[in-house]
Protein backbone atom coordinates (compact mmCIF):
# COMPACT_ATOMS: atom_id res chain seq x y z
CA UNK A 1 0.00 0.00 0.00
CA UNK A 2 1.36 3.86 -0.95
CA UNK A 3 1.78 6.19 1.73
CA UNK A 4 -0.92 8.43 -0.27
CA UNK A 5 -3.10 5.27 0.24
CA UNK A 6 -2.60 4.62 3.60
CA UNK A 7 -3.45 8.14 4.47
CA UNK A 8 -6.63 7.99 2.59
CA UNK A 9 -7.73 4.69 4.81
CA UNK A 10 -6.29 6.51 7.71
CA UNK A 11 -8.93 9.54 7.01
CA UNK A 12 -11.73 6.88 6.27
CA UNK A 13 -11.15 5.64 9.71
CA UNK A 14 -10.95 9.00 11.37
CA UNK A 15 -14.07 10.28 9.72
CA UNK A 16 -15.91 7.67 10.42
CA UNK A 17 -15.18 7.98 14.01
CA UNK A 18 -16.08 11.62 14.23
CA UNK A 19 -19.04 10.92 12.64
CA UNK A 20 -20.20 8.08 15.00
CA UNK A 21 -19.74 10.11 18.07
CA UNK A 22 -21.14 13.71 16.45
CA UNK A 23 -24.37 11.45 15.70
CA UNK A 24 -25.06 10.57 19.18
CA UNK A 25 -23.75 14.30 20.00
CA UNK A 26 -26.78 13.73 22.93
CA UNK A 27 -24.33 11.04 24.38
CA UNK A 28 -21.33 12.48 23.57
CA UNK A 29 -20.41 15.90 23.63
CA UNK A 30 -24.01 16.94 25.57
CA UNK A 31 -23.24 15.17 29.76
CA UNK A 32 -19.80 16.47 29.82
CA UNK A 33 -20.73 19.97 29.21
CA UNK A 34 -23.55 19.73 32.28
CA UNK A 35 -21.42 17.82 34.46
CA UNK A 36 -18.64 20.27 34.07
CA UNK A 37 -21.17 23.16 34.73
CA UNK A 38 -22.14 21.23 37.74
CA UNK A 39 -18.91 21.18 39.16
CA UNK A 40 -18.23 24.61 38.81
CA UNK A 41 -21.60 25.53 40.42
CA UNK A 42 -21.21 23.24 43.44
CA UNK A 43 -17.12 23.44 44.07
CA UNK A 44 -16.51 26.94 42.34
CA UNK A 45 -18.96 28.89 42.81
CA UNK A 46 -21.03 27.47 46.29
CA UNK A 47 -17.94 25.81 48.59
CA UNK A 48 -15.35 27.45 46.12
CA UNK A 49 -16.43 31.09 47.65
CA UNK A 50 -15.96 29.66 50.90
CA UNK A 51 -12.47 28.39 50.44
CA UNK A 52 -10.96 31.70 49.29
CA UNK A 53 -7.68 31.58 47.04
CA UNK A 54 -5.30 28.87 46.23
CA UNK A 55 -1.76 29.12 44.81
CA UNK A 56 -2.71 33.10 44.33
CA UNK A 57 -5.79 31.87 42.50
CA UNK A 58 -9.54 32.30 43.13
CA UNK A 59 -10.68 28.51 43.47
CA UNK A 60 -12.81 28.80 40.82
CA UNK A 61 -9.94 30.26 38.41
CA UNK A 62 -7.81 27.29 40.13
CA UNK A 63 -10.01 24.15 39.27
CA UNK A 64 -11.18 25.29 35.68
CA UNK A 65 -7.75 23.42 33.84
CA UNK A 66 -8.54 20.14 36.24
CA UNK A 67 -11.69 20.21 35.38
CA UNK A 68 -11.56 20.57 31.40
CA UNK A 69 -8.51 18.01 31.18
CA UNK A 70 -10.80 15.52 33.02
CA UNK A 71 -13.24 15.95 30.59
CA UNK A 72 -10.61 15.31 28.14
CA UNK A 73 -9.30 12.44 29.17
CA UNK A 74 -12.87 10.34 30.19
CA UNK A 75 -13.40 11.47 26.87
CA UNK A 76 -10.66 10.44 24.95
CA UNK A 77 -10.70 7.17 26.60
CA UNK A 78 -14.60 6.36 26.29
CA UNK A 79 -14.56 6.80 22.85
CA UNK A 80 -11.74 4.76 21.41
CA UNK A 81 -13.03 1.85 24.33
CA UNK A 82 -16.56 1.69 23.40
CA UNK A 83 -16.02 2.00 19.22
CA UNK A 84 -13.43 -0.55 19.18
CA UNK A 85 -15.53 -3.28 21.71
CA UNK A 86 -18.04 -1.98 19.07
CA UNK A 87 -16.18 -2.97 16.14
CA UNK A 88 -15.03 -6.43 17.84
CA UNK A 89 -18.89 -7.41 18.78
CA UNK A 90 -20.15 -6.26 15.72
CA UNK A 91 -17.41 -8.05 13.70
CA UNK A 92 -17.07 -5.41 11.58
CA UNK A 93 -13.50 -4.72 12.62
CA UNK A 94 -13.10 -7.50 9.78
CA UNK A 95 -13.81 -5.05 7.41
CA UNK A 96 -10.11 -3.29 8.12
CA UNK A 97 -8.63 -6.66 8.57
CA UNK A 98 -9.54 -8.26 5.37
CA UNK A 99 -8.12 -5.17 3.73
CA UNK A 100 -4.17 -3.93 3.27
CA UNK A 101 -4.24 -1.19 5.39
CA UNK A 102 -1.49 -1.87 8.12
CA UNK A 103 -2.53 -2.72 11.95
CA UNK A 104 -0.55 0.55 12.83
CA UNK A 105 -2.99 2.75 10.31
CA UNK A 106 -5.71 1.32 11.91
CA UNK A 107 -4.04 1.98 15.91
CA UNK A 108 -3.28 5.84 14.13
CA UNK A 109 -7.15 5.99 13.35
CA UNK A 110 -9.10 4.94 16.26
CA UNK A 111 -6.37 6.92 18.17
CA UNK A 112 -6.81 10.01 16.26
CA UNK A 113 -10.58 9.61 16.48
CA UNK A 114 -10.43 9.73 20.39
CA UNK A 115 -8.27 12.86 20.20
CA UNK A 116 -10.80 14.17 18.21
CA UNK A 117 -13.61 13.42 21.05
CA UNK A 118 -11.35 14.41 23.80
CA UNK A 119 -10.69 17.77 21.60
CA UNK A 120 -13.84 18.63 20.71
CA UNK A 121 -15.61 18.01 24.71
CA UNK A 122 -12.45 20.07 25.92
CA UNK A 123 -13.72 23.06 23.78
CA UNK A 124 -17.22 22.52 25.08
CA UNK A 125 -16.12 22.33 28.58
CA UNK A 126 -14.08 25.47 28.09
CA UNK A 127 -16.89 27.35 26.82
CA UNK A 128 -19.06 26.45 29.49
CA UNK A 129 -16.10 27.40 31.87
CA UNK A 130 -16.57 30.99 30.37
CA UNK A 131 -20.15 31.46 31.97
CA UNK A 132 -18.06 30.90 35.42
CA UNK A 133 -14.29 32.34 35.00
CA UNK A 134 -12.16 34.40 32.98
CA UNK A 135 -9.83 32.37 31.23
CA UNK A 136 -6.09 33.07 32.40
CA UNK A 137 -4.03 32.21 29.43
CA UNK A 138 -0.35 31.73 30.59
CA UNK A 139 1.44 29.57 27.86
CA UNK A 140 -1.17 28.57 24.96
CA UNK A 141 1.46 26.42 23.51
CA UNK A 142 1.74 24.38 26.72
CA UNK A 143 -2.00 24.07 26.94
CA UNK A 144 -2.40 22.96 23.26
CA UNK A 145 0.37 20.11 23.55
CA UNK A 146 -0.82 19.29 26.65
CA UNK A 147 -4.13 18.36 26.05
CA UNK A 148 -3.48 16.76 22.52
CA UNK A 149 -0.94 14.34 24.23
CA UNK A 150 -3.14 13.92 27.39
CA UNK A 151 -5.94 12.85 25.01
CA UNK A 152 -3.18 10.61 22.57
CA UNK A 153 -2.38 8.62 25.69
CA UNK A 154 -5.72 8.28 26.86
CA UNK A 155 -7.58 7.24 23.50
CA UNK A 156 -4.63 4.81 22.91
CA UNK A 157 -5.30 3.60 26.94
CA UNK A 158 -9.17 3.26 25.86
CA UNK A 159 -7.35 1.16 22.75
CA UNK A 160 -5.83 -1.35 24.75
CA UNK A 161 -8.75 -1.77 27.04
CA UNK A 162 -10.88 -2.12 24.34
CA UNK A 163 -8.70 -5.21 22.99
CA UNK A 164 -8.95 -7.03 26.18
CA UNK A 165 -12.77 -6.34 26.55
CA UNK A 166 -14.80 -8.96 26.02
CA UNK A 167 -17.99 -8.07 27.16
CA UNK A 168 -19.88 -4.28 27.66
CA UNK A 169 -18.84 -4.23 31.35
CA UNK A 170 -15.27 -4.91 30.62
CA UNK A 171 -15.38 -1.80 29.15
CA UNK A 172 -16.73 0.35 31.94
CA UNK A 173 -13.99 -1.15 34.63
CA UNK A 174 -11.13 0.22 34.12
CA UNK A 175 -12.71 3.83 33.69
CA UNK A 176 -14.86 3.25 37.10
CA UNK A 177 -12.43 1.91 39.00
CA UNK A 178 -8.85 3.18 37.70
CA UNK A 179 -9.52 6.09 35.65
CA UNK A 180 -11.95 7.53 37.74
CA UNK A 181 -9.81 7.63 41.00
CA UNK A 182 -6.63 8.61 39.52
CA UNK A 183 -8.48 11.35 37.87
CA UNK A 184 -10.10 12.99 41.10
CA UNK A 185 -6.60 12.40 43.14
CA UNK A 186 -4.57 14.15 40.22
CA UNK A 187 -5.02 17.48 41.64
CA UNK A 188 -7.98 18.88 40.23
CA UNK A 189 -9.39 20.05 43.18
CA UNK A 190 -6.60 20.50 45.58
CA UNK A 191 -2.54 21.38 45.11
CA UNK A 192 -0.91 18.85 46.23
CA UNK A 193 1.10 20.81 48.51
CA UNK A 194 -1.61 20.81 50.41
CA UNK A 195 -1.35 17.27 51.57
CA UNK A 196 1.17 15.41 54.32
CA UNK A 197 4.84 14.28 52.86
CA UNK A 198 3.96 10.82 52.42
CA UNK A 199 0.60 11.51 50.11
CA UNK A 200 2.51 14.06 48.35
CA UNK A 201 5.21 11.23 47.57
CA UNK A 202 2.26 8.75 46.65
CA UNK A 203 0.70 11.28 44.53
CA UNK A 204 3.62 11.79 42.14
CA UNK A 205 3.20 7.91 41.55
CA UNK A 206 0.09 9.08 39.44
CA UNK A 207 0.52 10.10 36.10
CA UNK A 208 -2.62 11.91 35.28
CA UNK A 209 -0.93 14.42 38.40
CA UNK A 210 1.84 15.30 35.70
CA UNK A 211 -0.52 16.30 32.85
CA UNK A 212 -3.32 18.30 35.27
CA UNK A 213 -0.21 20.36 36.78
CA UNK A 214 1.37 21.14 32.95
CA UNK A 215 -1.66 22.35 31.79
CA UNK A 216 -2.87 24.50 35.03
CA UNK A 217 0.50 26.05 33.90
CA UNK A 218 -0.09 26.76 30.79
CA UNK A 219 -3.45 28.61 32.36
CA UNK A 220 -2.11 30.10 35.48
CA UNK A 221 1.52 29.60 35.38
CA UNK A 222 1.75 27.81 38.23
CA UNK A 223 2.17 23.94 38.88
CA UNK A 224 3.28 21.56 41.90
CA UNK A 225 5.22 18.90 39.50
CA UNK A 226 8.48 20.60 37.17
CA UNK A 227 6.99 20.96 33.08
CA UNK A 228 10.27 19.09 31.45
CA UNK A 229 9.09 16.11 33.80
CA UNK A 230 5.01 16.52 32.80
CA UNK A 231 6.26 16.17 29.00
CA UNK A 232 8.70 12.70 29.26
CA UNK A 233 6.34 10.90 31.71
CA UNK A 234 3.26 12.01 28.70
CA UNK A 235 5.60 11.37 25.89
CA UNK A 236 7.11 8.04 27.78
CA UNK A 237 3.58 6.57 28.42
CA UNK A 238 2.45 7.30 24.64
CA UNK A 239 5.42 5.89 23.29
CA UNK A 240 4.83 2.57 25.71
CA UNK A 241 1.21 2.11 24.72
CA UNK A 242 1.76 2.60 21.03
CA UNK A 243 4.00 -0.11 20.91
CA UNK A 244 2.11 -2.57 23.29
CA UNK A 245 -1.39 -1.53 21.12
CA UNK A 246 0.53 -2.39 17.94
CA UNK A 247 1.64 -5.77 19.38
CA UNK A 248 -1.45 -6.57 20.30
CA UNK A 249 -3.06 -5.63 16.67
CA UNK A 250 -0.34 -7.67 14.74
CA UNK A 251 -1.03 -10.88 17.45
CA UNK A 252 -4.69 -10.74 16.64
CA UNK A 253 -5.61 -10.35 20.33
CA UNK A 254 -9.16 -10.99 21.02
CA UNK A 255 -9.86 -10.20 16.53
CA UNK A 256 -8.26 -13.13 14.70
CA UNK A 257 -8.56 -17.01 15.51
CA UNK B 1 -3.98 -21.35 -17.11
CA UNK B 2 -3.44 -18.70 -14.70
CA UNK B 3 -3.88 -19.47 -10.78
CA UNK B 4 -6.73 -17.23 -8.61
CA UNK B 5 -5.61 -18.89 -5.62
CA UNK B 6 -3.22 -22.02 -5.20
CA UNK B 7 -3.02 -23.80 -1.65
CA UNK B 8 -0.96 -26.24 -0.75
CA UNK B 9 -1.18 -28.92 2.59
CA UNK B 10 -3.18 -25.84 4.36
CA UNK B 11 -3.91 -27.20 8.17
CA UNK B 12 -5.40 -25.27 11.40
CA UNK B 13 -5.37 -26.54 14.43
CA UNK B 14 -7.39 -24.20 17.33
CA UNK B 15 -6.44 -24.12 20.86
CA UNK B 16 -7.68 -27.02 22.60
CA UNK B 17 -6.66 -29.51 19.63
CA UNK B 18 -9.62 -29.61 17.10
CA UNK B 19 -8.10 -30.09 13.78
CA UNK B 20 -10.28 -28.02 11.68
CA UNK B 21 -8.01 -28.97 8.39
CA UNK B 22 -5.90 -31.79 7.86
CA UNK B 23 -3.70 -30.65 5.43
CA UNK B 24 -5.79 -29.75 2.07
CA UNK B 25 -4.59 -28.50 -0.90
CA UNK B 26 -6.91 -26.45 -4.03
CA UNK B 27 -6.44 -24.40 -6.91
CA UNK B 28 -9.05 -22.28 -8.67
CA UNK B 29 -8.07 -20.81 -12.06
CA UNK B 30 -8.82 -17.37 -13.16
CA UNK B 31 -12.11 -16.36 -14.40
CA UNK B 32 -13.41 -19.68 -12.65
CA UNK B 33 -17.04 -19.68 -10.68
CA UNK B 34 -15.85 -22.20 -8.05
CA UNK B 35 -17.93 -24.13 -5.78
CA UNK B 36 -16.18 -25.10 -2.23
CA UNK B 37 -18.79 -27.49 -0.30
CA UNK B 38 -19.32 -29.33 2.61
CA UNK B 39 -21.34 -29.97 5.62
CA UNK B 40 -21.71 -27.43 8.52
CA UNK B 41 -18.09 -27.64 10.48
CA UNK B 42 -15.94 -29.59 7.65
CA UNK B 43 -13.91 -26.33 7.42
CA UNK B 44 -14.97 -24.23 4.49
CA UNK B 45 -15.62 -20.87 6.42
CA UNK B 46 -11.53 -21.50 8.24
CA UNK B 47 -10.40 -22.10 4.74
CA UNK B 48 -11.74 -18.37 3.57
CA UNK B 49 -10.93 -17.17 6.92
CA UNK B 50 -7.33 -18.16 6.24
CA UNK B 51 -7.45 -16.91 2.74
CA UNK B 52 -8.48 -13.76 3.92
CA UNK B 53 -6.31 -13.26 6.83
CA UNK B 54 -9.18 -13.47 9.77
CA UNK B 55 -7.73 -16.72 11.05
CA UNK B 56 -4.08 -17.37 11.43
CA UNK B 57 -3.00 -20.92 9.90
CA UNK B 58 -0.82 -23.79 11.50
CA UNK B 59 0.85 -24.53 8.47
CA UNK B 60 0.58 -24.99 4.45
CA UNK B 61 1.13 -22.02 1.79
CA UNK B 62 -1.76 -19.87 0.71
CA UNK B 63 -1.19 -17.81 -2.55
CA UNK B 64 -4.01 -15.43 -4.24
CA UNK B 65 -2.84 -14.26 -7.66
CA UNK B 66 0.58 -15.44 -7.12
CA UNK B 67 1.43 -13.66 -4.12
CA UNK B 68 2.24 -15.20 -0.98
CA UNK B 69 -0.50 -14.25 1.82
CA UNK B 70 2.29 -14.57 4.37
CA UNK B 71 5.15 -12.71 2.72
CA UNK B 72 3.13 -10.66 0.28
CA UNK B 73 -0.30 -10.17 2.03
CA UNK B 74 -1.21 -6.75 0.80
CA UNK B 75 -1.19 -7.38 -2.64
CA UNK B 76 -2.69 -10.99 -1.84
CA UNK B 77 -5.29 -9.14 0.01
CA UNK B 78 -5.82 -5.91 -2.40
CA UNK B 79 -7.14 -9.00 -4.95
CA UNK B 80 -9.28 -10.32 -2.23
CA UNK B 81 -13.36 -9.35 -2.25
CA UNK B 82 -15.17 -11.16 1.43
CA UNK B 83 -18.61 -11.63 1.72
CA UNK B 84 -19.29 -13.36 5.00
CA UNK B 85 -21.61 -15.60 6.22
CA UNK B 86 -23.07 -13.44 8.91
CA UNK B 87 -23.74 -9.92 9.05
CA UNK B 88 -20.46 -7.81 9.86
CA UNK B 89 -21.10 -4.30 9.20
CA UNK B 90 -21.48 -1.31 11.42
CA UNK B 91 -25.53 -1.61 11.78
CA UNK B 92 -25.52 2.43 12.84
CA UNK B 93 -23.73 3.52 9.98
CA UNK B 94 -25.89 4.41 6.42
CA UNK B 95 -25.75 1.50 3.96
CA UNK B 96 -23.99 4.27 1.19
CA UNK B 97 -21.27 4.65 4.10
CA UNK B 98 -20.74 1.03 5.08
CA UNK B 99 -20.12 0.57 1.30
CA UNK B 100 -17.76 3.55 0.50
CA UNK B 101 -15.83 2.92 4.28
CA UNK B 102 -15.05 -0.34 2.95
CA UNK B 103 -13.54 1.39 -0.40
CA UNK B 104 -11.36 3.70 2.07
CA UNK B 105 -9.71 1.04 3.42
CA UNK B 106 -8.15 0.02 0.28
CA UNK B 107 -6.66 3.40 -0.42
CA UNK B 108 -9.77 4.33 -2.90
CA UNK B 109 -10.25 8.39 -2.88
CA UNK B 110 -13.27 9.30 -0.77
CA UNK B 111 -15.05 10.81 -3.96
CA UNK B 112 -14.42 7.58 -5.73
CA UNK B 113 -15.13 5.54 -3.18
CA UNK B 114 -18.80 7.11 -3.27
CA UNK B 115 -18.70 6.80 -7.35
CA UNK B 116 -18.03 3.19 -7.13
CA UNK B 117 -20.73 2.71 -3.85
CA UNK B 118 -23.50 4.62 -6.39
CA UNK B 119 -22.57 1.84 -8.86
CA UNK B 120 -22.58 -1.06 -6.59
CA UNK B 121 -25.68 0.10 -4.93
CA UNK B 122 -27.79 0.52 -8.16
CA UNK B 123 -26.62 -3.02 -9.03
CA UNK B 124 -28.03 -4.63 -6.35
CA UNK B 125 -31.32 -2.43 -5.97
CA UNK B 126 -30.17 -0.79 -2.82
CA UNK B 127 -29.66 2.46 -4.28
CA UNK B 128 -32.67 4.25 -2.47
CA UNK B 129 -32.14 2.89 0.63
CA UNK B 130 -28.57 4.35 0.48
CA UNK B 131 -29.10 6.87 3.32
CA UNK B 132 -30.79 4.30 5.53
CA UNK B 133 -29.10 2.98 8.45
CA UNK B 134 -27.95 -0.74 7.80
CA UNK B 135 -29.56 -2.18 10.69
CA UNK B 136 -33.31 -1.11 9.03
CA UNK B 137 -32.48 -2.73 6.08
CA UNK B 138 -34.15 -6.49 5.39
CA UNK B 139 -32.14 -10.03 5.70
CA UNK B 140 -31.97 -9.95 1.86
CA UNK B 141 -30.78 -6.76 1.83
CA UNK B 142 -28.26 -6.84 4.27
CA UNK B 143 -26.98 -9.65 1.98
CA UNK B 144 -26.86 -7.51 -0.80
CA UNK B 145 -25.21 -4.99 0.78
CA UNK B 146 -22.34 -7.09 1.83
CA UNK B 147 -22.04 -8.13 -1.86
CA UNK B 148 -21.81 -4.34 -2.55
CA UNK B 149 -19.03 -3.67 0.24
CA UNK B 150 -17.21 -6.69 -1.18
CA UNK B 151 -17.25 -5.30 -4.95
CA UNK B 152 -16.08 -1.80 -4.27
CA UNK B 153 -12.63 -2.34 -4.68
CA UNK B 154 -13.17 -4.14 -7.86
CA UNK B 155 -11.48 -7.19 -6.45
CA UNK B 156 -9.76 -9.95 -8.64
CA UNK B 157 -11.34 -12.80 -6.25
CA UNK B 158 -14.26 -12.75 -5.04
CA UNK B 159 -15.72 -15.23 -2.04
CA UNK B 160 -18.84 -15.14 -0.71
CA UNK B 161 -19.45 -17.73 2.05
CA UNK B 162 -23.09 -18.63 1.94
CA UNK B 163 -24.23 -15.24 0.26
CA UNK B 164 -28.09 -16.53 -0.46
CA UNK B 165 -28.80 -17.99 3.32
CA UNK B 166 -32.24 -16.91 4.37
CA UNK B 167 -32.66 -15.24 0.50
CA UNK B 168 -36.61 -15.81 -0.80
CA UNK B 169 -36.12 -17.04 -4.29
CA UNK B 170 -36.41 -14.17 -6.42
CA UNK B 171 -34.03 -12.05 -4.51
CA UNK B 172 -31.80 -15.19 -4.81
CA UNK B 173 -32.12 -15.60 -8.49
CA UNK B 174 -31.58 -11.79 -9.15
CA UNK B 175 -28.33 -12.44 -6.84
CA UNK B 176 -27.90 -15.63 -9.19
CA UNK B 177 -27.63 -13.40 -12.50
CA UNK B 178 -25.52 -10.72 -11.25
CA UNK B 179 -22.66 -13.12 -10.17
CA UNK B 180 -22.82 -14.48 -13.46
CA UNK B 181 -21.71 -11.15 -14.99
CA UNK B 182 -19.73 -10.14 -12.51
CA UNK B 183 -18.07 -13.39 -13.83
CA UNK B 184 -18.26 -13.18 -17.19
CA UNK B 185 -16.34 -9.86 -16.35
CA UNK B 186 -13.39 -11.52 -15.30
CA UNK B 187 -13.75 -11.77 -11.57
CA UNK B 188 -13.23 -15.06 -10.51
CA UNK B 189 -15.55 -16.18 -7.75
CA UNK B 190 -15.46 -18.96 -5.11
CA UNK B 191 -19.12 -19.94 -3.47
CA UNK B 192 -19.64 -21.36 -0.51
CA UNK B 193 -23.81 -22.43 -0.33
CA UNK B 194 -25.87 -25.22 1.27
CA UNK B 195 -28.21 -24.92 -1.88
CA UNK B 196 -26.45 -27.43 -4.08
CA UNK B 197 -28.78 -26.48 -7.08
CA UNK B 198 -26.87 -23.27 -6.89
CA UNK B 199 -23.94 -24.94 -6.69
CA UNK B 200 -24.61 -26.44 -9.83
CA UNK B 201 -26.22 -23.83 -12.12
CA UNK B 202 -23.62 -21.28 -11.32
CA UNK B 203 -20.52 -23.20 -10.63
CA UNK B 204 -18.12 -24.65 -13.33
CA UNK B 205 -15.62 -26.43 -10.88
CA UNK B 206 -15.97 -27.72 -7.41
CA UNK B 207 -14.51 -29.44 -4.09
CA UNK B 208 -16.15 -31.09 -1.60
CA UNK B 209 -14.33 -30.37 2.11
CA UNK B 210 -15.47 -32.93 4.80
CA UNK B 211 -13.88 -33.06 8.29
CA UNK B 212 -11.04 -31.49 7.27
CA UNK B 213 -9.99 -32.91 4.09
CA UNK B 214 -10.85 -32.45 0.54
CA UNK B 215 -12.87 -35.50 -0.56
CA UNK B 216 -13.63 -34.60 -4.24
CA UNK B 217 -12.30 -31.77 -6.55
CA UNK B 218 -12.92 -31.29 -9.93
CA UNK B 219 -14.71 -30.10 -12.94
CA UNK B 220 -18.96 -30.18 -12.26
CA UNK B 221 -19.58 -31.91 -15.14
CA UNK B 222 -17.16 -34.65 -14.34
CA UNK B 223 -18.49 -34.43 -10.95
CA UNK B 224 -22.11 -35.26 -12.08
CA UNK B 225 -20.91 -37.86 -14.83
CA UNK B 226 -20.32 -39.96 -11.80
CA UNK B 227 -23.20 -40.35 -10.50
CA UNK B 228 -24.52 -43.54 -11.22
CA UNK B 229 -27.68 -43.75 -10.70
CA UNK B 230 -30.61 -40.98 -11.05
CA UNK B 231 -34.27 -41.61 -8.71
CA UNK B 232 -37.11 -40.01 -10.47
CA UNK B 233 -40.87 -38.80 -10.19
CA UNK B 234 -42.99 -39.99 -12.51
CA UNK B 235 -46.40 -38.24 -12.42
CA UNK B 236 -49.24 -40.30 -13.99
CA UNK B 237 -52.29 -39.22 -16.12
CA UNK B 238 -54.77 -42.43 -14.82
CA UNK B 239 -54.28 -44.01 -11.38
CA UNK B 240 -52.80 -46.86 -11.35
CA UNK B 241 -53.85 -49.19 -8.60
CA UNK B 242 -50.92 -51.58 -8.86
CA UNK B 243 -47.40 -51.56 -11.11
CA UNK B 244 -47.46 -54.16 -13.98
CA UNK B 245 -44.24 -56.15 -14.83
CA UNK B 246 -42.01 -54.85 -16.07
CA UNK B 247 -38.21 -56.35 -15.94
CA UNK B 248 -35.25 -54.73 -16.21
CA UNK B 249 -36.80 -51.27 -14.42
CA UNK B 250 -36.32 -50.28 -10.31
CA UNK B 251 -40.44 -49.06 -10.16
CA UNK B 252 -41.94 -48.09 -7.10
CA UNK B 253 -45.71 -47.07 -6.85
CA UNK B 254 -45.29 -44.48 -4.38
CA UNK B 255 -49.11 -43.67 -4.39
CA UNK B 256 -51.36 -43.91 -7.57
CA UNK B 257 -50.54 -41.22 -9.33
CA UNK B 258 -47.05 -41.65 -9.14
CA UNK B 259 -43.75 -43.63 -9.95
CA UNK B 260 -40.36 -43.64 -8.59
CA UNK B 261 -37.84 -44.81 -10.97
CA UNK B 262 -34.57 -45.37 -10.42
CA UNK B 263 -32.56 -45.39 -13.24
CA UNK B 264 -28.46 -46.29 -14.28
CA UNK B 265 -26.99 -43.83 -16.48
CA UNK B 266 -25.99 -46.79 -18.86
CA UNK B 267 -29.64 -47.29 -19.91
CA UNK B 268 -31.74 -44.51 -21.15
CA UNK B 269 -35.16 -43.28 -20.34
CA UNK B 270 -36.60 -43.86 -23.45
CA UNK B 271 -36.57 -47.71 -22.99
CA UNK B 272 -38.56 -46.61 -19.83
CA UNK B 273 -40.78 -44.48 -21.63
CA UNK B 274 -41.02 -47.23 -24.37
CA UNK B 275 -42.18 -49.68 -21.45
CA UNK B 276 -44.18 -47.82 -19.85
CA UNK B 277 -46.49 -46.36 -23.33
CA UNK B 278 -46.85 -50.41 -24.14
CA UNK B 279 -48.60 -50.87 -20.85
CA UNK B 280 -50.77 -47.82 -21.45
CA UNK B 281 -49.72 -46.13 -18.98
CA UNK B 282 -49.40 -42.42 -19.28
CA UNK B 283 -46.71 -39.61 -17.84
CA UNK B 284 -47.75 -36.21 -17.12
CA UNK B 285 -44.81 -34.99 -16.14
CA UNK B 286 -40.95 -35.84 -14.26
CA UNK B 287 -38.27 -34.71 -12.04
CA UNK B 288 -35.99 -35.47 -9.85
CA UNK B 289 -36.45 -37.15 -6.56
CA UNK B 290 -33.65 -34.78 -5.24
CA UNK B 291 -30.99 -32.57 -6.79
CA UNK B 292 -28.31 -34.16 -8.43
CA UNK B 293 -25.34 -32.86 -7.01
CA UNK B 294 -27.27 -33.10 -3.72
CA UNK B 295 -27.30 -37.06 -4.19
CA UNK B 296 -23.92 -36.94 -4.71
CA UNK B 297 -22.74 -35.09 -2.27
CA UNK B 298 -24.73 -37.26 0.20
CA UNK B 299 -22.64 -39.99 -0.86
CA UNK B 300 -19.69 -38.48 -0.96
CA UNK B 301 -19.33 -36.70 2.80
CA UNK B 302 -21.12 -40.30 4.74
CA UNK B 303 -18.05 -41.72 3.04
CA UNK B 304 -19.91 -43.92 0.41
CA UNK B 305 -18.92 -44.54 -3.08
CA UNK B 306 -21.32 -42.42 -6.14
CA UNK B 307 -20.68 -46.06 -7.91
Amino acid sequence: MRLAEKYIAFRTILIREVLRFSRIWIQTILPPMITTALYFIIFGNLIGSQIGDMEGFRYMEFIVPGVIMMAVITNSYANVVSSFYGTKFQRNIEEMLISPVPNYVILLGFVSGGVARGLSVGVAVTVVSLFFSSLHIHNPWVVISMIVLTSILFAMAGFINGVFARSFDDISIIPTFVLTPLTYLGGIFYSISMLPEFWQTASRANPILYMINAFRYGFLGISDISLPVSYVISIGFIVILYFFSLHLLNRGYGIRT
Amino acid sequence: MKKALSIQNLGKTYRGGFEALKGISLEVGHGDFFALLGPNGAGKSTTIGIITSLVNKTRGKVYVYGKDIDTDFNAAKSCIGLVPQEFNFNVFEPVIEVVANQAGYYGIERSLAFQRAEKYLKHLKLWDKRRVMARNLSGGMKRRLMIARALVHEPRLLILDEPTAGVDIEIRRSMWSFLREINASGTTIILTTHYLEEAESLCRNIAIIDRGIIVEHSGMKELINKLHMETFILDLGTPLESLPDMPGHTLQLVDPHTIEAEISREKTINKLFADLTSRGIEVLSMRNKTNRLEELFMHLVDGESAE
